[in-house]
């Protein structure tokens, strides 16, 4: 029996391990690494329709136990996605999450059209929570009827199942989670980067060209844990928590939260290893836990959610 | 193999601020390239970004290499307060260093380099002489207690220093020694590192020399071409860029805006 298997909508996962979008490119470099095989799935970084290079540097900036990005969106469009990193990432036995970003809801149909017609993209991370964008990005995900009507759009069309990524920058995230189940997304991921600002002492301006950027890392995962919490108390399609997870513990403290599966983010900048590594891990830590597989362990969430 | 916990066999301060680390493992079989760097883990649980160090020095022969960095910000201090005896988690070798295939034996080059800009010009030099290439070193330091390897460069190089405050060597920097003494002198390649401002400089200055190459700096975070955060604009289209980690850190001199 394998104990680290998961089943979501479009995704049979081997385990609940996959690195979170943005943090692993389209794969190619950490093949270098290791067998892209060994995880449970890959989420590629944000496709927008056409190639887009991004912010001014700098981009990052250390804070403590964690990092702010603006990145900007940077990557090689629909076409070259399609042509060239999925056909890559095909070889590997892992699930795709293709993450799809844009700046109007025309932009993010016509890339959810197009790559769900990959026979090589399992499911559509939907990313309307992107802080470091000046158009588009985390206005879909911030205001709940915007929300819904982009959810709803794109499930119109879209082949493959929708798991909306929502953005923690908001007053009440739960309304968000709702309208976007409500439109028909079949999974929730989360949570998104916190909007951040560090400033240069010497110079007095914020550190980041684009001056806020997304803060990830350690330092965020009690916010994601608090929030993934409440998610999963109002709704009940299953979600795939984010946010700050560096270890094995950190994996199912996120799965008693109230995820069905879990993304690494920044922890790959840290260690390019960190996924095996908590794959590799996972078994041993659960047995010391008492805990059977990792289904059993969501059953056992959702069900002591519902005694109280 | 591309990471490994490198023990720390030499720990030497060098200037005030300056450490000379020596690290021994298996993954200097690997490092071969001038220019190419080290991702160095911070030996600290809430600093997550790994710190860039460019290679100084690669001796395959004991094992070992060398990498001088300041200790500046939290994260260079924390890792040069470590014990001989102790290990670094080290990733690298990494990105695109210094080509000189294109050298023959005789052939002239000329490294500029600036603060702590100049350890990658130290293998350079090493193997460019070992190719039988003539090499002189500029060297811009701010003052003479800030100067380092200035006697490793001597073995292997011509020599000329400038120092911001006329302390030690000639007053100025790098550019007085270039428009000065070096003026009429031609070189079969140019190789620089430094601060933007001599980057910028040599970028402009021999952007019509046919064999100039230049090693520039961003804030990293993967350190390996994943997560763009360490992009240079190109000269030729500047919507468009290149990772400095991955397509360089060393370009050729007017490929990219500096």
């Amino acid at each position: 029996m394998n104990r680290l298997k998961v089943s979501l909508p479009g995704l049979e996962l081997k385990n609940p391990i996959m690195p979170a979008s943005g943090c692993f490119g389209f794969g190619e470099e950490f093949a270098e690494y290791y067998d892209l095989s060994v995880l449970g799935a890959i989420m590629i970084k944000a496709t927008t329709l056409e190639e887009r290079y991004g912010n001014p540097t700098p981009r990052v900036a250390e804070t403590p136990s964690g990092m702010l990005n603006a990145i900007g969106l940077q990557n090689p469009g629909l076409v070259r996605v399609m042509n060239e990193k999925l056909p890559f990432l095909s070889h590997y036995n892992t699930k795709i999450i293709a993450n799809v970003a844009g700046s109007s809801e025309e932009e993010y149909v016509k890339v959810c059209v197009e790559i769900s017609k990959s026979p090589y993209v399992h499911a559509i991370e939907l990313n309307i929570s992107c802080p470091n964008v000046k158009h588009g990005g985390i206005a879909f995900g911030t205001d709940p009827e915007v929300a819904y009507r982009l959810t709803k759009a794109v499930k119109a069309v879209s082949k493959v199942p929708i798991y909306v990524k929502l953005s923690p920058n908001v007053t009440d995230i739960v309304v968000i989670a709702k309208a976007i189940e409500t439109a028909g997304a079949d999974g929730i991921t989360m949570i998104n980067t916190l909007v951040g600002m560090r400033i240069d002492l010497r110079t007095r301006k914020p550190v980041l060209a684009n001056q806020t950027g997304g803060l990830s890392g350690p330092a965020i995962k009690p916010v994601a844990i608090r929030m993934i919490h409440q998610v999963a108390r109002a709704v009940s399609i299953p979600i795939i928590g984010m946010g700050g997870v560096m270890n094995a513990d950190d994996v199912l403290e996120m799965i008693m939260a109230g995820a069905s599966a879990v993304a690494i983010g920044t922890a790959n900048f840290s260690d390019p290893y960190v996924c095996p590594k908590i794959i590799d891990s996972l078994e041993k830590r659960m047995d010391e836990l008492g805990i059977v597989s990792i289904e059993t362990l969501i059953k056992d969430t959702r069900e002591a959610r519902y005694e109280k | 193999m591309k990471q490994e916990n490198m023990s720390i066999v030499e720990n030497n301060r060098v200037t005030k601020d300056v450490h000379e680390i020596v690290l021994r493992g298996k993954l200097v079989a690997e490092m071969k390239i001038p220019g190419q760097f080290l991702n160095i883990k911070v030996p600290r649980e809430d600093l997550i970004l790994r710190r860039p160090i460019s290679l100084a020095a690669i001796d395959p022969h004991n094992q070992t290499c060398t990498v001088l960095i300041r200790s500046e910000g939290q994260g260079t201090k924390s890792i040069c307060a470590m014990k001989v005896g102790s290990s670094l988690d080290v990733m690298g070798p990494l990105g695109h260093g210094f080509n000189y295939d294109f050298l023959k034996s005789g052939d002239s080059a000329l490294l500029i380099g600036g603060g702590i800009g100049i350890p990658p010009l130290f293998e350079l030099a090493k193997q460019l002489v070992d190719h039988g290439i003539n090499v002189t070193s500029v060297l811009g330091f701010t003052t003479k207690d800030a100067i380092f390897y200035e006697r490793q460069f001597n073995e292997y190089s011509e020599v000329l220093i400038s120092t911001d405050d006329g302390s030690y060597g000639t007053h100025g920097t790098v550019a007085t020694l270039l428009s000065g003494q070096l003026a009429d002198k031609t070189y079969s390649a140019i190789y620089a590192c430094g601060p933007k401002g001599l980057n910028r400089m040599v970028n402009q200055n021999y952007k019509d020399h046919p064999n100039a190459y230049v090693s520039l700096e961003e804030r990293m975070a993967c350190g390996m071409g994943a997560c763009a955060a360490c992009v240079c604009q190109r000269q030729d289209d500047p919507t468009k860029n290149e990772k400095v980690c991955d397509h360089g850190p060393v370009f050729r001199v007017g490929e990219m805006v500096i």
